[in-house]
C-alpha cells in the first residue's frame, strides 16, 4: 500500500534558499561582536545541510535569520523568491507560521498542552491540520502510547521526537534544527535523526541543521563549515 | 569575615532583583501598616474609653446603687456617713446647654476619694468656686467651645476630662436636674475604718457594684474593634501573600548559590541562620516603613472611628493620634512574625531538600498534586465548619469563626474552582490559539492562586461590607423616614417655658407629641423609658417588628409596654412577658419596634404611666405635627413668641438630613478599609504578574517562533489576566453575598441586637468590577509593557545555545 506521505509529497512545494552577504552583530559588554560576515549560500529544494563549527561561529545566529526570528544588519535572506529580511514583523511571523519547521535542542514544547495538542499545534497555526497526516506521524514517531501526556511526564528522547513530529505535522517547506540530538545519548540522538531524515525527505522538505557532530552531518546531502562567522 | 564574604553573596541576589526586593518589602511594609493603623485606632479608643471610665463613673471603685436604677435618697448617704463609712455622693443626668447635650456628674468634693478626683480642687480658691453659688461648670476644651455663652454658670477648662460631660457641685446638679435630695449612686472608697456595720444593714434597698474593669461603652464597642481586627487581620494576610509567594520564589531562584555555597564548605546551620538573618533585617527595615505608614493611615481613619463610635455607641474618642510606643512594638513583633511564618516553608525546603537536586523556578509555585487535594479538602472541611457554627453556634466569636471559615474555605478552594472553569474551557475551544490561550491561563494559574485568594478575600469583603452597609442604609432611610413623623420638634429651655410652650402650641398645632424619658436600668442594663401620648401618628407610623393587634391601646391605657428590638432580643423575651421596669412598676410586653443606631435598649410606655412613676421628668423637648406647608410659619412664630434659637426649632428634613449624614460618616471608615484592602490585593496580583513574567520566556518563546506576533502575545497576556480577575470576580459575588447574609443575620444581631432585612444591589458589583478591571489593568501594564518590547534577541535566547 502506498504511504500517505507518498501522495502528500507532490503537494508541497519545498524551499529554495538564497543567503546574499548576510552579516549580523550583537552588542556585548565586551563592545560590538561581529557574529556573521558577509555570508553567501544556496540550498536547493529538497536539501538535508549540515551548518557545522566551533562555538560561537555563527550556526545558531544564521539559522534564526533564516527562520526568520531575527533580521540580519545587512545582506538578503531569499526564501521562495521572496527576501524576508524586508518583512516587517508581522510578515516574518506568517512566514514561521506557514513556511517554516523548527526543532531546538532544547525541544521547547508547550509545557501546558499534552503530546496531542503539541503535535497538533503548529499544524493548526498554520493552517493545515491534518489528523490523519497526525495519527501517521505519531505512528512513526512511536508516541502514540503518550499522547496524553504532558511534556514534564517525558523522557529526552520522546520530547524530541514529539518536537519534530510538531513540526512535520504542519509540513513545512524547510526544515531549520538546532542541535536537534543535542540532549540526547548517542542512541537516542541516532534514532531521531533517522526520523527526522526520513520524514523531511518524505515529505520533500529543505533541511538545515546545526550540529557540532560529525558523524551526525556526515549523514546528510551537503555540510557547511562555518568559521568566526565565514564560510569556508 | 567569612560570614560576611558568605551574606555578600546571599544578598547579591537582591542587588540583581531590585523590583523582587521591592515587592517583599512593599509587601510587608503594607501588611504592617494596616495591621499597627487599625491597632493604633483601637489602643486610641480604649484608651480614650479608660479615660472617660476612670474620670467620670470611677470605675475602679466599688459603688452602692439602686436595683432598679431609681435614685438613692440622700438620707441613705447621711447614714452611710453618720456610721463611719468613708463614701461620697454622686448626682448625675443629662442637661441641655442650648442644642448641647452634656453629661452633668454632681460630685461632693469633700467626701470623693482622691484617687477618682477627676477635677483638680487643691485650690482653695478653686475649691470655694466650685461650690458656691452660681457654680462652676469643669469641662474639657471642645466642650467648652460648645456651650460658651449657652449658660451663665462659669467655666473652668480641663484637659483630663472626656468630650460631652460637665462636673458640677452636687448642690447645683441638683438644681440643674431638678432633683433635690437625689442621688445616682454612691462611691465606696477602698479605705475603710475596720468593724464598721455592714452596708446590707445600713441600706438593705441598695446594692453594690464591683469595680469594673471594663466599662459600659467598652463593652459595647468591643465588636466594633473587634471588626476593626478583624479587616486589619484581612489585610496584613493579603500582603503576607505577597511576602511569601516573593520569599518562595527568591529562595527557588537563589539555589544554584546556595549549593554553590554548600559545596565551598558553608554548613546547612550557617545557611539558614545567614537566610534568618537576612529575613528579619528585611522584616525591620520594612516594619519601620510599615509602622510609619500605619501611623498615616491611623491618623486617616482616626477621625472616621470617632464618628462612628459617636454615631453607633454615642462614645466619645478624640480624633487626634498619639504616639504609643507598644504599637510601635507590636508592629515590629507583627512583621517579624508574619516574615518568619511566610518563609518557615521556604526555610524547610532549604533544610530538606538534597544538596544537588537543580533548581526549578519556571516550575516554581506549582503545588503538588497532592497538595491540591489536601487544599481542596481543608478548604471543604472549613466550609463544612462554617456552616456548623451557623446552626449550632452563637454568640460574637461564633459569628466571626463563621466569617473567617467561610473566607478561608472558599480562597483555598478558589485554585480548584478556577482550574476547574479553565479546563472546561479549554475542552471546549479548538483552534490552537485558543486551546493554548485556556491552557497556558491554567498553568499560570497556581503562580498566581495566592494572588487570587488575596483578590477573592478582598473582592468578597467589599461586596459583603457594601451589601451590608447599603441594606443598613436603605432600611435605615425607611425607618426615619417611619419614624420622623413629627414635621417639627421644639425644645424649652426650661420647664416654665415648656409649661407656656404647650399652653401655646393646643391651638396651633393638630398634636403635640411629648418627647420625654428617663434612665433606668432594667435587668441589670442601663435603659431609657420614654413616654408617649396617644396619637395616632404612633399607630400610623411607629415601626414595629411584632405586637398585639391593639398594641397602642394598650399602651395608652398603662398596660403594656413596647420594647427595642435590641434589647428584645438580648433579653429574649417574647409578648405577653413581664417586665419590672421600677420596683413599684411591673408591665407586659406587648411590642418590639426597630431601633437602629441606638446601643442602649430602650422602653415605650404611656405618658401617664413614666409620669406617675416619676414626676420629675424632663418635660422640655416635643414633636409637633402640622400641615407641612404650615411648617415655616409656625418655626418664624415660635421664635417671634418665645425667643427661642434656631438650634430648639429643628424641622423633619434637617433631622433626616442630620441622621443620614452621621449615618455616611459612621460607615467612611469601613470604605476606607475596603479600598486598602483591594490596593492591596492589586498589587499582590502586580507582585505575582511581574514575577510570573520573568519566568514566562520559555513557555512565549516558542509560540512566538511558530509565528505569533509579540503584539499578539502581549494581548493574550492581557485577555489571560482579564479572564482570571473576571473569573475570581464572579466568585467573589456569591462569596460576598454569604458574607453579607452572616454579617447582617449573626454579627450584627449579635454586636449591635438589630437584624437588617439583606438587600441586593446590582449597581455596586458593576463599580466595583470597574474599580477591579482598571486595578487589573494597572498590575499587568509594568509586565505587559515588558513583554512588548522584548528585543528577539530576549526571546532567542530561550533557543540558543550559542551564539
Amino acid at each position: 500500500m502506498k504511504s500517505y506521505i507518498c501522495d502528500i509529497v507532490v503537494n508541497l512545494a519545498a524551499m529554495v534558499i538564497a543567503l546574499r552577504n548576510l552579516s549580523k552583530s550583537y552588542e556585548t559588554a565586551e563592545g560590538r561582536l561581529e557574529v556573521l560576515r558577509g555570508i553567501n549560500l544556496d540550498l536547493g529544494a529538497g536539501d538535508s545541510v549540515a551548518l557545522t563549527g566551533e562555538s560561537g561561529s555563527g550556526k545558531s545566529t544564521l539559522l534564526h535569520l533564516v527562520a526568520g526570528l531575527d533580521r540580519p544588519d545587512a545582506g538578503e535572506i531569499v526564501i521562495g523568491g521572496r527576501d524576508i529580511s524586508k518583512l516587517d514583523d508581522r510578515g516574518r511571523a506568517a512566514y514561521r507560521r506557514t513556511e517554516v519547521g523548527l526543532v531546538f535542542q532544547q525541544f521547547n514544547l508547550i509545557p501546558s498542552l499534552d503530546v496531542a495538542a503539541n503535535i497538533a499545534f503548529h499544524a493548526k497555526l498554520a493552517g493545515r491540520h491534518d489528523p490523519a497526516w497526525e495519527n501517521e506521524l505519531v505512528e512513526r514517531l512511536g508516541v502514540g502510547t503518550l499522547l496524553t501526556r504532558y511534556p514534564e511526564q517525558l523522557s529526552s528522547g520522546q520530547q524530541q521526537r514529539v518536537a519534530i513530529g510538531r513540526t512535520l505535522a504542519a509540513r513545512p517547506g524547510l526544515v531549520l534544527a538546532d542541535e536537534p540530538t543535542g540532549n540526547l545519548d548517542e542512541a537516542n540522538g541516532d534514532a531521531v535523526l533517522d526520523l527526522m531524515l526520513s520524514l523531511s525527505k518524505g515529505t520533500g522538505s529543505t533541511l538545515l541543521m546545526v550540529t557540532h557532530s560529525q558523524r551526525l552531518a556526515d549523514r546528510l546531502d551537503r555540510q557547511v563549515h562555518l568559521r568566526s562567522g565565514k564560510i569556508e | 569575615m567569612t560570614i560576611w564574604t558568605v551574606a555578600t553573596a546571599l544578598l547579591s541576589h537582591w542587588r540583581r532583583r531590585p523590583l523582587q526586593l521591592g515587592a517583599l518589602m512593599l509587601g510587608l511594609a503594607l501588611a504592617t501598616a494596616l495591621w499597627s493603623g487599625v491597632q493604633a485606632v483601637n489602643a486610641e479608643a480604649r484608651a480614650s474609653y479608660a479615660r472617660a471610665a476612670a474620670a467620670l463613673d470611677q470605675n475602679g471603685l466599688a459603688h452602692l446603687v439602686s436595683p432598679h436604677g431609681r435614685s438613692i435618697p440622700r438620707a441613705a448617704f447621711v447614714r452611710l456617713r453618720r456610721a463611719g463609712w468613708n463614701v461620697s455622693p454622686v448626682l448625675e443626668g443629662e442637661y441641655r446647654f442650648g442644642a448641647t447635650r452634656l453629661r452633668v456628674i454632681g460630685i461632693e468634693p469633700l467626701t470623693m476619694p482622691a484617687e477618682t478626683q477627676t477635677v483638680d480642687l487643691r485650690n482653695a480658691g478653686d475649691l470655694l468656686s466650685f461650690i458656691s453659688p452660681p457654680g462652676t461648670l469643669v469641662v474639657s476644651p471642645d466642650t467648652a467651645e460648645k456651650i460658651r455663652g449657652k449658660t451663665d454658670l462659669a467655666l473652668r477648662v480641663s484637659d483630663r476630662m472626656p468630650d460631652g460631660a460637665a462636673f458640677v457641685d452636687i448642690g447645683l446638679a441638683e438644681r440643674l436636674l431638678r432633683r433635690d435630695g437625689e442621688l445616682t449612686r454612691i462611691v465606696i472608697a477602698e479605705n475603710q475604718r475596720p468593724g464598721l456595720e455592714p452596708l446590707g444593714t445600713l441600706a438593705p434597698a441598695l446594692s453594690v457594684r464591683e469595680p469594673s474593669a471594663q466599662s459600659d461603652v467598652e463593652h459595647l464597642t468591643e465588636s466594633f474593634h473587634l471588626n476593626l481586627t478583624a479587616f486589619g487581620f484581612l489585610a496584613f494576610a493579603v500582603g503576607l501573600f505577597i511576602v511569601y509567594s516573593t520569599i518562595g520564589l527568591a529562595f527557588e531562584q537563589r539555589r544554584p548559590t546556595f549549593r554553590t555555597l554548600r559545596c565551598l564548605g558553608v554548613s546547612l546551620s550557617a545557611l539558614a541562620v545567614l537566610l534568618l538573618a537576612e529575613l528579619v533585617l528585611f522584616a525591620l527595615a520594612a516594619a519601620a516603613a510599615g509602622v510609619i505608614i500605619g501611623y498615616l493611615i491611623a491618623s486617616l481613619l482616626l477621625p472616621g472611628v470617632a464618628a462612628t463610635l459617636e454615631g453607633l455607641y454615642g462614645a466619645s474618642v478624640p480624633g487626634t493620634l498619639s504616639l504609643r510606643p507598644e504599637w510601635w512594638l507590636s508592629g515590629f513583633a507583627i512583621a517579624v512574625a508574619g516574615t518568619l511564618v511566610s518563609s518557615t516553608q521556604s526555610l524547610l525546603r532549604l533544610m530538606r531538600v538534597p544538596l544537588l537536586t537543580a533548581a526549578q523556578p519556571q516550575t516554581w509555585g506549582r503545588a503538588s498534586q497532592t497538595g491540591r487535594r489536601f487544599q481542596v479538602l481543608a478548604a471543604a472541611a472549613l466550609l463544612g465548619l462554617s456552616g456548623a457554627l451557623i446552626l449550632w453556634a452563637d454568640g460574637l466569636q461564633a459569628g466571626f469563626g463563621v466569617l473567617g471559615c467561610l473566607l478561608l474555605g472558599a480562597s483555598l478552594l478558589l485554585p480548584a474552582v478556577l482550574s476547574g472553569f479553565l479546563t472546561l474551557m479549554q475542552r471546549a475551544s479548538s483552534g490552537a490559539l485558543v486551546t493554548w490561550f485556556w491552557a497556558d491561563a491554567r498553568q499560570q494559574l497556581p503562580g498566581l492562586s495566592l494572588a487570587l485568594m488575596a483578590l477573592l478575600l478582598a473582592l468578597a469583603a467589599n461586596v459583603g461590607v457594601g451589601t451590608m452597609v447599603s441594606s443598613f442604609r436603605l432600611t435605615f432611610v425607611g425607618w426615619l423616614d417611619q419614624r420622623l413623623a413629627a414635621e417639627l420638634y421644639v425644645a424649652a429651655r426650661n420647664e416654665p417655658e415648656a409649661d407656656r410652650l404647650r399652653a401655646w402650641l393646643a391651638t396651633k398645632v393638630e398634636s403635640v407629641l411629648p418627647i420625654s424619658s428617663v434612665d433606668v436600668e432594667i435587668r441589670g442594663q442601663p435603659m431609657q423609658i420614654f413616654g408617649v401620648v396617644d396619637d395616632p401618628t404612633y399607630r400610623e407610623h411607629w415601626p414595629l417588628i411584632v405586637g398585639l393587634p391593639d398594641v397602642w391601646d394598650r399602651v395608652a391605657s398603662g398596660e403594656g409596654v413596647l420594647v427595642n428590638e435590641q434589647f428584645w432580643r438580648r433579653e429574649r423575651l417574647r409578648i405577653g412577658d413581664q417586665l419590672d421596669l421600677a420596683s413599684d412598676w411591673k408591665s407586659t410586653v406587648v411590642g418590639v419596634y426597630s431601633d437602629y443606631g441606638n446601643p442602649k435598649g430602650q422602653v415605650i410606655a404611656g405618658i401617664n404611666a413614666l409620669t406617675s412613676r416619676y414626676p420629675e421628668v424632663s418635660r422640655l423637648r416635643y414633636g409637633l405635627r402640622v400641615q407641612p406647608d404650615q411648617v415655616p410659619d409656625l418655626r418664624s412664630s415660635l421664635s417671634d413668641e418665645f425667643g427661642l434659637p434656631p438650634d430648639n426649632i429643628v424641622d423633619q428634613a434637617a433631622l433626616k438630613e442630620q441622621s443620614r449624614r452621621i449615618f455616611d460618616r459612621t460607615f467612611l471608615v469601613t470604605g476606607a478599609l475596603n479600598i486598602f484592602t483591594l490596593g492591596v490585593a492589586a498589587l499582590a496580583m502586580f507582585s505575582s504578574l511581574l514575577t510570573l513574567s520573568e519566568m514566562r520566556l520559555p513557555q512565549l518563546a516558542p509560540v512566538w517562533a511558530m509565528g505569533v506576533t509579540r503584539r499578539d502575545l502581549a494581548l493574550l497576556e492581557v485577555l489571560r489576566t482579564l479572564v482570571l480577575w473576571l473569573a475570581t470576580f464572579f466568585t467573589a459575588l456569591p462569596l460576598g453575598l454569604a458574607l453579607a447574609w452572616v454579617l447582617l443575620a449573626v454579627v450584627n444581631v449579635e454586636a449591635f441586637g438589630w437584624r437588617l432585612p439583606m438587600h441586593i444591589f446590582p449597581y455596586e458589583w458593576v463599580r466595583l468590577g470597574l474599580v477591579a478591571l482598571a486595578a487589573a489593568v494597572v498590575s499587568i501594564f509594568i509586565p505587559l509593557r515588558r513583554l512588548a518590547g522584548l528585543a528577539p534577541s530576549e526571546l532567542l535566547k530561550v533557543f540558543a545555545n550559542e551564539r
